[in-house]
């Protein structure tokens, strides 16, 4: 199952909702790659609200779409790292440096808004 | 034992029954939500290590009854060419896949019991368990 990626002005929204496999989120890392350019997007925001565990591949997924990306222009914040999840993290000692990270998608259009403010807009 | 729940594992894709399947016996035991994704997350790890590095195996998870407490055990077994230097495997940092070395460091400091048999040509077998205070279980009950 394809994660549904959305377009809003300069920003792309990739909501996960249900538990991923890996292959689920290799497809999303290229699906972004591409679409970053495609879609001549300057932001990223990628919920992940819908993820059951945040373990050392997905961490390792999630930094290497924020790297691909913004070698691609577009700054990347992942949102809605559930509670029980967070814990896990901390515990196992898994951080996602250096990504941002924002509660809801409503903060995280905050986070890239600050993050691109005063780049040169070039009539996104 | 019949409470045992066994996950073929051979995909990526098995890893994400692995997690939910352990994450059930958890909730059935009365752990928390937070040590249910614990357990998930260090199954995935140990499931994912069978996927890259073997191929096939499968992962055991099996309710732990000890004197005052109650536990989930996870069991990880494979048939594959076994773990060279287990000291070294459990090493933050020690890559020999395509991954940064995390893993099972990562699953050891999760878990409350760890411990690794591989053997020459027998395979890899991961025993991990978390255990749950039983007392502290009831003074959760009391307070609902």
């Amino acid at each position: 199952m394809a994660i549904p990626i959305l377009k809003q002005g300069p920003w792309l929204i990739a909501s996960i909702q249900s538990a991923l496999s890996d292959s689920e989120i290799l497809a999303l890392r290229d699906d972004l790659a591409d679409m970053v350019g495609r879609l001549r997007a300057r932001g990223i925001v990628i919920d992940v609200g819908g993820v059951d565990v945040i373990d050392s591949f997905v961490a390792r997924s999630l930094r290497t779409i924020a790297m691909t990306t913004r070698l691609r222009g577009a700054e990347t914040v992942i949102v809605g790292i559930q509670p029980d999840v967070a814990v896990a993290m901390v515990q196992f000692q898994l951080d996602l440096e250096p990504l941002h990270t924002a509660l809801d998608l409503e903060e995280g259009l905050e986070v890239l808004k600050s993050q691109t403010n005063g780049a040169p807009d070039h009539g996104r | 034992m019949d409470d045992d729940v066994l996950v073929t594992i051979e995909t990526d894709v098995d890893l994400v029954r692995a997690r939910a399947e352990a994450r059930a016996v958890a909730e059935r035991l009365g752990f928390s939500r937070m040590d249910g994704t614990l357990i998930a997350t260090a199954v995935s790890e140990l499931g994912r290590n069978i996927v890259v590095h073997v191929g096939a195996g499968e992962i055991v998870v099996r309710p732990a009854r000890q004197d005052d407490r109650c536990g989930v055990i996870v069991i990880a077994r494979d048939s594959g060419p076994g773990i060279q230097d287990v000291e070294a495997a459990l090493r933050d940092g020690y890559a020999t896949g395509n991954g940064l070395g995390l893993g099972l460091p990562g699953a050891r400091r999760i878990m409350d019991e760890f411990e690794i048999e591989s053997g020459n040509g027998s395979g890899t077998t991961v025993k991990a368990v978390k255990w749950r205070m039983r007392d502290e279980l009831e003074r959760l009950r009391d307070r609902r």
